[in-house]
């Protein structure tokens, strides 16, 4: 066994992190880091900047602009990034719609949409959920009814990330009332600009607002936004959620937050010592950096089975569960390392004699209750078991 | 052996809950516990009407209460409401001036209102690890003072001739910097610069450390409060909402979960009433660290299980799960006081 990366895979990682060290732009970065949350400009900038060096759309094909990676490049970007604290890249166009297009849609769709997402031109957002649709996305009750060369579009979607900057949702519909609830959904492309849409904020646990509802009252969308086949949306739904499930375990994500709670804890007095020297702490902190240590290795395990038969096995739904515990203890721990001053609202910190908290660390209980929502959104933790228990058990 | 109330305590948490519950709703709570000053005049005075600061002081010293039980009786409900007033701060002041021979009278009327300022940047949740110096005039910075936006006097610990000594100084002489907390109501920095105090007790180190295991025990009831309506609330969810054709209470794996989530409760209460009766140092430390520890997984459970809607502003859980989380790091998380437990094993 050898579990170094090959030589042109470390060739790779030093390129990776010789252009985020050259290309990121320090404010965002900053940004980030602070748990601020990132603007629409922000995102803009930085997939401008993945794109000039045609970084972008990390999933598609050569032939439509993409980068040509296998899963451990993608692996290898996306534990850097999150160390250097860059911006995640926004899934919904360029990891969810995108393959979605270039497997099923139109020549005219992929020639129109594609470019549009490359160039940042359309910002996308995502129409599954429903407020009694969400694990069960089968039960979706948004209706659309053909009426000539146009479909009608009425119902409701929820949890739409980051809808308010959108010019494009899509969506799944129900275009047969009548059939088993896996048949009769279309898959549908709509301008957000149609009259008839509403979108309204969802305010967050923690204050923030990422996430909307969105209303459709007699929507009318062209039938030429209908990708694939009028009630066979299922297939691509399906096609579309295996997309969104990689990259799930964060390992990036948490090796920077051991980092930060390391950092805080080694600067932090307690009762005339260091938090890290606390025992009880360092025990705490001990345990969580063993389950990441493991489940990185899990993770590339899973990424070389994949390189080898060409998909993500049942393995990405333990990588989920364990990635999601693994974060929110770690955000949990950070939390925690500040102690009663962990409570301030951020941006309201006093000044006093010395900071209270350092403005990087202000956000520490605000992302512990904002990323509550990791072990629920993309398959809760407990459908992930379901999925595993089918997978594995025989029972 | 008898668990049940008196009749006088369940009287008061009746009227007391009657009185939240009508004035205290979940928007109005909000609307207190996220805007400065993170208190609400009326409520606190009608609060005060009831008699509920009475129920913290002992009769000799012209209450009606002052045991354990009558803590629990209070914040039990205050927890129940997610109340946000600055009643934490009279439930310690009590013991403090009432050893003081101070006159209780304004405090148990609820015209004045007190906030303690014992912890420091470095030493949070000790009193004894504290750098605050002085006599007729104090120096020195203390941190996460609960309620300091509404208080009209802080009792303040630091040395003087190498003794912990309690001070009085008037809200109008200390610089106070406030701030909103995450999980609603207010707390703040006062800084302390030559600033006029009155020295209540010249060797307080006792007197306050029991007063902040008052403090604690009131938090724990605060918690079995809170805890037992996220258990409620979950339930109800579990019974209405409908996946995969069917209510998601009928799924065992989520059944578990629940009786899980109600045996710990049930621990937590179980440790709270043994460390009301006991009102010892080394109980009050096991209670806190197995409540702050149960509050956080009833938090974090009762969230999960709701899905998207638990993480919600508009659900009034996302706010229950915020106080029951962050009052683990007030008065002391439960490493702070295990390690209390594990050092008296030496």
């Amino acid at each position: 066994m050898d579990l170094s990366y090959s030589p042109q895979e470390q060739a790779f990682q030093e390129e990776v992190r010789a252009f985020l060290a050259d290309e990121l732009p320090a404010d965002i970065a900053a940004r980030v880091k602070a748990g601020e949350e990132v603007s629409k400009a922000d995102t803009e900038r930085w997939h401008a900047i993945l794109q000039s060096r045609g970084w972008l759309a990390q999933t598609w094909p050569e032939e439509h602009g993409g980068p040509g990676w296998g899963p451990v490049e993608r692996h290898i970007f996306d534990e850097e990034a999150a160390r250097a604290y860059a911006p995640r890249i926004l899934p919904f166009g360029l990891q969810m719609l995108g393959p979605v297009l270039i497997k099923f849609g139109s020549d005219e769709q992929k020639a129109h949409y594609l470019p549009r997402i490359l160039d940042g031109t359309d910002w996308w957002c995502q129409g599954y959920s429903e407020p009694g649709a969400g694990s069960d996305l089968a039960s979706l009750k948004t209706k659309a009814v053909r009426e000539g060369d146009e479909y009608v579009v009425n119902g409701q979607k929820t949890w739409t990330t980051l809808g308010q900057h959108a010019d494009w949702i899509f969506c799944l519909v129900r275009t047969d009332a009548g059939a088993k609830p896996q048949a009769g959904i279309s898959f549908l492309l709509i301008d957000m600009k149609t009259p008839g849409i509403e979108v309204r904020p969802i305010k967050l646990i923690e204050g923030g607002h990422e996430v909307n509802e969105v209303f459709f009252t007699d929507v009318r969308v062209p039938a030429e936004n209908l990708v694939w086949k009028e009630n066979d949306g299922w297939t691509v739904a399906k096609y579309l959620l295996t997309h969104e499930r990689t990259g799930i375990a964060g390992v990036g994500f948490s090796i920077a937050a051991l980092e930060r709670v390391k950092a805080l804890a080694a600067r932090t007095m307690r009762g005339g010592k260091r938090l890290i020297e606390d025992p009880l702490f360092a025990a705490r902190l001990a345990e969580v950096e063993m389950d990441l240590e493991a489940m990185k290795i899990f993770n590339l395990r899973m990424l070389a089975e994949a390189q080898r038969v060409g998909h993500p096995g049942v393995e990405t739904s333990m990588l989920k569960i364990r990635g999601t515990e693994v974060r929110q203890a770690l955000n949990d721990l950070y939390r925690r390392a500040l102690g009663p001053a962990a409570a301030l609202i951020p941006g309201e910190a006093p000044g006093g004699n010395a900071a209270l908290v350092e403005p990087e660390d202000e956000a520490a209980a605000a992302s512990y209750f904002n990323n509550r929502k990791i072990s629920i959104f993309g398959g809760s933790n407990e459908i992930q078991k379901n999925i595993l228990t089918k997978a594995m058990l025989e029972l | 052996m008898n668990f049940e109330m008196t009749d006088d305590r369940r009287m008061l948490a009746d009227s007391l809950g009657k009185l939240l519950g009508s004035q205290y709703g979940i928007e109005h709570r909000n609307a207190v516990a996220y805007e400065a000053p993170f208190h609400d005049k009326a409520g606190w005075n009608a609060l005060a009407e009831l008699g509920i600061i009475y129920a913290f002081v002992s009769e000799d010293a012209g209450g009606m209460g002052g045991s354990g039980f009558d803590l629990l009786a209070v914040f039990e409900q205050m927890g129940a409401a997610l109340c946000p007033e600055p009643l934490l701060g009279a439930a310690m002041a009590a013991p403090l001036l009432a050893e003081a021979g101070e006159d209780l009278e304004p405090l148990l009327a609820g015209e004045a209102i007190y906030a303690l300022a014992v912890d420091e940047l470095e030493a949070p949740w000790d009193a004894e690890g504290g750098t605050t110096e002085g006599g007729a005039a104090l120096t020195g910075r203390k941190t996460s003072v609960y309620g300091a936006n509404a208080a009209t006097h802080f009792l303040v610990s630091a040395r003087q001739a190498g003794k912990l000594a309690l001070f009085e100084v008037k809200a109008e002489d200390a610089a106070v910097t406030p701030w909103g907390m995450i999980d609603g109501g207010g707390a703040g920095e006062v800084m302390l610069d030559g600033t006029p105090a009155r020295c209540l007790l010249p060797d307080a180190g006792e007197t306050i450390a029991a007063a902040l295991d008052r403090g604690r025990l009131a938090l724990c009831a605060e918690a079995v409060g809170a805890m037992d309506w996220c258990y409620a609330t979950t339930l109800d969810y579990l019974k209405s909402r409908k996946q995969f054709g069917r209510e998601i209470g009928s799924f065992q794996a989520l059944q578990h979960r629940m009786v899980e989530m109600k045996t710990a409760i049930e621990q937590a209460r179980s440790i709270t009433i043994l460390a009301a009766d006991r009102m010892d140092g080394h109980t009050t430390a096991m209670a806190k660290s197995l409540v702050g520890r149960t509050a956080r997984k009833v938090s974090e459970e009762a969230i999960q299980l709701h899905g998207g809607i638990g993480m919600t502003w508009e659900y009034p859980l996302s706010h229950y799960a915020k106080r029951l989380v962050m009052l683990d790091a007030q008065l002391g998380d439960a490493d702070f006081h295990t390690a209390r437990v594990a050092g008296s094993y030496a």
